[in-house]
């Protein structure tokens, strides 16, 4: 066996085909999940066979890929999904947003505005926003039927009657084009805002539970919310302690057993633009280009 | 077997049909933005677009319908041979081929189930031209509007109004096709 023996981006032309199908009726019907025939990919469940299998059917040999897994470009997931479309479409990769043409997520849109010709990927775990308050899939498939979402309003209000706020924080639910209630893959709710109006194409695969479905650009997306708790995306109070942004969403690092911490983007590429642009947080010290200058 | 329907499909099916597909993908995905979609050529009077689109997207689970005058022996055979879809009446097409005058009635086509919407038919309407005027679009993959040459708008805004049930639309010309999805909101000309 060699490289060559794989077909352009692994899986059969019968394949494309049918996942290619799946994706524009998901186009067509913005929020529904549109069944498809998920095939076994040559990595467990959970590690984006979903999100893997959308790419590969849009890729064409002139992309250039991004993966990014939690905003990072350097880490397990997003390191080894990179190499497989390297070794089996032999395509370009970046790590920079604005260079990539598709960029396949795990659980984060990336901070920088993305533009027209891209499209982004989700990998989702659980497509369906209402599994865990109903798990018999016929009764959810006659609930998405009917636009009978009370039962997410129920929940979020039980948050409301708990802790006195919304605390759901990540794949927080959405409804698209006031029609179908979408789970949008765990991304923090803080990214939730950049679902609605987004000039590039969103398309999200879940492949153990065998769904596609789309938001396509520019598509009106709310965040489901009452009129006396509305919606807030939220975020570590505090700035990137490598570039100083204020307005990324952070991660905390633990770095000592004596309550040392550190808060810094959870995008990579954003938070290395930032320092190479001369932006230095109070734990940042030298940026890049003092650093290669000595 | 008519020979030409032996000749004119992809030389390198998965490049190909990977560009084919991203044109198809962002037609249907920004309503009103005409791509262009080539290297496929089967007999007349299948357009060049229609052609790509077909051994694109068309495959033995895809019931596929000829309408009118695109029911010939010849494009029967080139489908056939293809892409290896069933031909089949309007009402158990996935796909269907031919210009606006030959589908009618358009309520012949699936429009999904109220639980399984995407099981709805996709047409691939031929047409002598397509530009970026007439009728004006708004909805979901346009940001403020957009115009295309349809060539009605009746019909596409009942289909609206079935949302989310209702088909699908390419509209092509040469190498050229334009997508309508149902989500898509139709105005007047």
């Amino acid at each position: 066996m060699t490289d060559q023996a794989y077909n352009f981006a692994y899986l059969d032309e019968d394949t494309k085909r049918m996942i290619r199908r799946a994706i524009l009726k998901g186009v067509a019907i913005p929020g529904y999940q549109v069944p498809f025939a998920s095939r076994e990919m040559p990595m467990p469940y959970g590690w984006g066979t979903g999100g893997v299998q959308v790419t590969a059917a849009c890729l064409t040999p002139d992309d250039v890929l991004k993966v990014i897994d939690q905003g990072a470009d350097d880490t397990t997931n997003a390191v080894s999904i990179r190499k497989f479309f390297v070794a089996t479409a032999g395509i370009a990769v970046t790590e920079a947003t604005d260079k990539a043409t598709i960029i396949q997520t795990r659980h984060r849109i990336p901070e920088a505005a993305l533009t027209a010709g891209q499209i982004m990927v989700y990998q989702v775990p659980i497509p369906e926003p209402l599994r865990f308050l109903e798990p018999r899939e016929v009764e959810t498939r006659k609930m998405h039927e009917l636009e009978e979402y009370g039962l997410m309003h129920v929940k979020l209000y039980e948050d409301i009657a708990k802790h006195g706020q919304i605390a759901t924080s990540y794949a927080y639910p959405v409804r698209v084009e006031g029609r179908y209630v979408m789970d949008p893959s765990p991304i923090p709710k803080f990214d939730n805002p950049k679902l609605s109006g987004n000039a590039a194409l969103q398309l999200f695969g879940a492949g153990r539970e065998q769904r596609i479905y789309a938001i396509p650009p520019f598509t009106h997306v709310v965040s489901l919310d009452f009129d006396d708790h509305p919606f807030s995306p939220s975020k570590a109070n505090h700035s990137c302690d490598l570039c100083a942004s204020d307005t990324s969403y952070l991660d905390e690092v633990i770095t000592d057993d004596q309550g040392g911490r550190m808060f810094v983007c959870s995008d990579t590429d954003y938070c290395a633009t930032r320092r190479a642009a001369g932006h230095i947080g109070a734990l940042g010290g030298q940026t890049i280009t003092e650093k290669a200058a000595e | 077997m008519n020979p030409d329907a032996l000749i004119g499909g992809f030389t390198d099916a998965p490049v190909q049909a990977s560009h084919a597909f991203r044109a198809a993908l962002n037609a249907l995905s920004r309503p009103g933005q005409i791509e262009t979609l080539h290297g496929a050529s089967a007999p007349a009077p299948l357009s060049t677009a229609a052609a790509t689109l077909a051994v694109t997207l068309f495959d033995a689970t895809t019931p596929v319908h000829l309408a009118g005058t695109h029911d010939t022996a010849a494009l029967r055979a080139w489908i056939t041979f293809h892409t290896g879809a069933p031909l089949v009446d309007a009402g158990a097409a996935s796909f269907a081929i031919g210009t606006w005058a030959a589908l009618q009635p358009i309520q012949r086509f699936a429009i999904g189930l109220p639980d399984y919407p995407d099981r709805a038919a996709t047409l691939i309407v031929e047409m002598p031209t397509i530009a970026k005027v007439g009728a004006r679009l708004t909805g979901p993959g346009i940001e403020t509007e957009a115009f295309l040459s349809l060539p009605e708008t009746a019909a596409f805004k009942a289909n609206h109004a079935l949302f989310p049930l209702g088909f699908d639309c390419f509209f092509t010309a040469g190498a050229q096709v334009a997508g309508l999805p149902r989500s898509t909101i139709v105005g007047d000309i």
